[in-house]
């Protein structure tokens, strides 16, 4: 690949590698930063790489690398948690079920979800589902679903007991679940 | 018999962890019963489905 459609294809990527470190970090200036390095280190290994789709499997798991290593740098300092955002997606979650833990509205179908993953719009509600996402169960459901990290791996990362990991990750389950289907399956 | 928030507190740790045969029994069991969580078991699949699309550069 010439060095110019490696610029090339390495702008095209840029938006996407933004959105994604973004969403993972939730913080424009560290997400400016571990993207820029991450294109800077494909560009200097880039030699040995052909074709578009190999590059860009390959960029996205070099800023992969680099946003875990960002999360382990800021996993000694307190995650900024929104304790409202943080107490209302518990409540949230919490008022799914009646006291004896049955489901207060019986969770409607989505039909043939497959479809929406064909449709740019359906991508948008999913990020922006992302973003609402109370702070510590979105960092930890990004840590296991978006960087692959197994959950022993993340409890140690943030200091937390596998216990309190698995309470995180079902309520982001169910925080997600929820917010697509309203603003998501409801309207298709 | 596991509640509905058991259950679905068992399928979202059946996506991190092996599940003990138990566990899985009565997963199963409740899973007969409750459409609302045979539902939420494909939703929650599907939200593991669309972060692999999503992250598939």
């Amino acid at each position: 690949m010439g060095e110019l459609d490696l610029q090339a294809t390495l702008s095209a990527l840029r938006p996407r590698l933004l959105r994604f470190a973004h969403l993972q970090l939730r913080n424009e200036s560290a997400a400016e930063d571990v993207v820029q390095e991450a294109m800077l280190a494909a560009f200097e290994g880039a030699g040995r790489f052909e074709g578009a789709a190999s590059l860009s499997t390959w960029v996205f798991s070099i800023l992969r690398n680099k946003i875990v290593d960002e999360i382990r740098r800021r996993s000694r300092e307190p995650i900024m948690a929104n304790e409202e955002a943080e107490l209302a997606l518990e409540e949230s979650v919490a008022d799914l079920f009646d006291d004896a833990g049955h489901w207060v509205d019986t969770p409607a179908p989505w039909g043939n979800p497959e479809a929406s993953l064909e449709q740019k719009r359906f991508w948008a509600v999913f990020e922006a589902c992302l973003e609402v996402l109370a702070a510590k169960p979105a960092r930890v459901f990004m840590m296991r679903e978006f960087l692959g990290l197994e959950t022993g791996e993340i409890c140690k990362e943030l200091a937390i007991s596998t216990s309190n990991c698995w309470v995180l990750l079902h309520r982001a389950r169910l925080g997600l679940r929820e917010c697509l289907g309203r603003r998501w399956f409801a309207e298709a | 018999m596991m509640s509905c928030k058991q259950a679905t507190d068992m399928m979202s740790q059946g996506l991190d962890r092996d599940l003990s045969w138990g566990e899985r029994l009565g997963l199963r069991l409740h899973l007969l019963i409750c459409i609302g969580c045979r539902r939420t078991r494909a939703q929650f699949a599907f939200l593991r489905q669309a972060v692999q699309r999503y992250t598939r550069f």
